[in-house]
């Protein structure tokens, strides 16, 4: 059942990148470069203005994808890729979705293991793609026959 | 400072070694990266997940790991940034972040990166693609 999820959409949620969520971002990773945080530094820049650090968009939030349900426990993340077209603006708006790409089984040392492959984007006020992240959940037997109930 | 530009396939940055995890370190990356499943901060609920004490957020290192390249973030950007989780952090753990060129195409620099434990143990491992503007 997982496997007719894949190609669903989410519905566009409007994220903003706030000077402070980045701030915050940036102090939690111990990575307060100027880059992030300073306004007269980023104008500066070769950017002309400040920029997100890459893991930034795991902050974003999204609407959920009415086909897949997933248990709160029991999953685990076993990768996670980011893709850019450029850097992300602090202060800009990025219209984020999030879609199911693929879903298939592997059996290995700890049973039939399920691999969840879900891709966010975000793209820019002209509809233009800023980046694209995957992560790969893994779903173990037992929480995936819960799931089947 | 070096710049990128400078570097050799097969060379490497300079290594960073984080302080030992402490909670709060996850405490502050939960609230700022709105991940508060509580594995991550409340020994209990790590323990019923049958972990022997809370783990660190996976993203949490790949955030750290991705700090190698912020001194270098006037010559250009992350452009693909792609990693496994191989093992899990757990609390007093000392972390050292490793990144090493391993292929130079025109604008494009690859490098190998790597989160190890004080074990040795890699618990991230991926790839960095830079490419300079």
């Amino acid at each position: 059942m997982l496997k007719n999820a894949i190609g669903k959409r989410s519905r566009v949620m409007k994220n903003t990148v706030e000077k402070g969520a980045v701030k915050k971002f940036a102090e939690a990773i111990d990575d307060l470069s100027p880059n992030y945080v300073d306004e007269e530094f980023g104008k500066q820049s070769r950017f002309g203005r400040n920029i997100a650090p890459p893991t930034f968009p795991v902050t974003f939030e999204f609407e959920a994808i009415d086909e897949l349900k997933l248990p709160s426990k029991g999953l685990i993340h076993g990768e996670q890729s980011f893709h850019y077209k450029r850097p992300l603006f602090v202060g800009e708006d990025v219209n984020c979705f999030a879609e199911v790409k693929d879903y298939y089984e592997k059996t290995g040392n700890f049973g039939k293991m399920g691999f969840l492959v879900i891709a966010r984007s975000g793209l820019d006020a002209n509809d233009d793609l800023i980046f694209t992240e995957e992560r790969v959940i893994i779903i173990n037997e037992e929480v995936r026959k819960g799931m089947l109930v | 400072m070096t710049t990128l530009t400078a570097l050799q396939v097969g060379s490497e940055l300079e290594n960073i070694t984080l302080s030992p995890v402490t909670r709060l370190d996850l405490i502050k990356y939960a609230g700022a990266s709105g991940d508060f499943n509580p594995i991550h901060t409340i020994d209990e609920e790590a323990e019923k997940a049958g972990l022997p004490g809370i783990i660190a957020h996976g993203m949490w290192t790949m955030g750290n790991l991705a700090k190698l390249f912020t001194p270098y973030v006037a010559e250009g950007f992350i452009e693909n940034y792609s990693i496994r989780f191989r093992g899990m952090v757990f609390l007093g753990d000392v972390i050292t972040l490793k990144a090493r060129l391993v292929e130079e195409k025109e604008k494009q620099l690859t490098f190998e990166v790597i989160a190890l434990n004080q074990h040795e143990k890699e618990v991230v491992k991926g790839q960095i693609d830079f490419v300079l503007i």
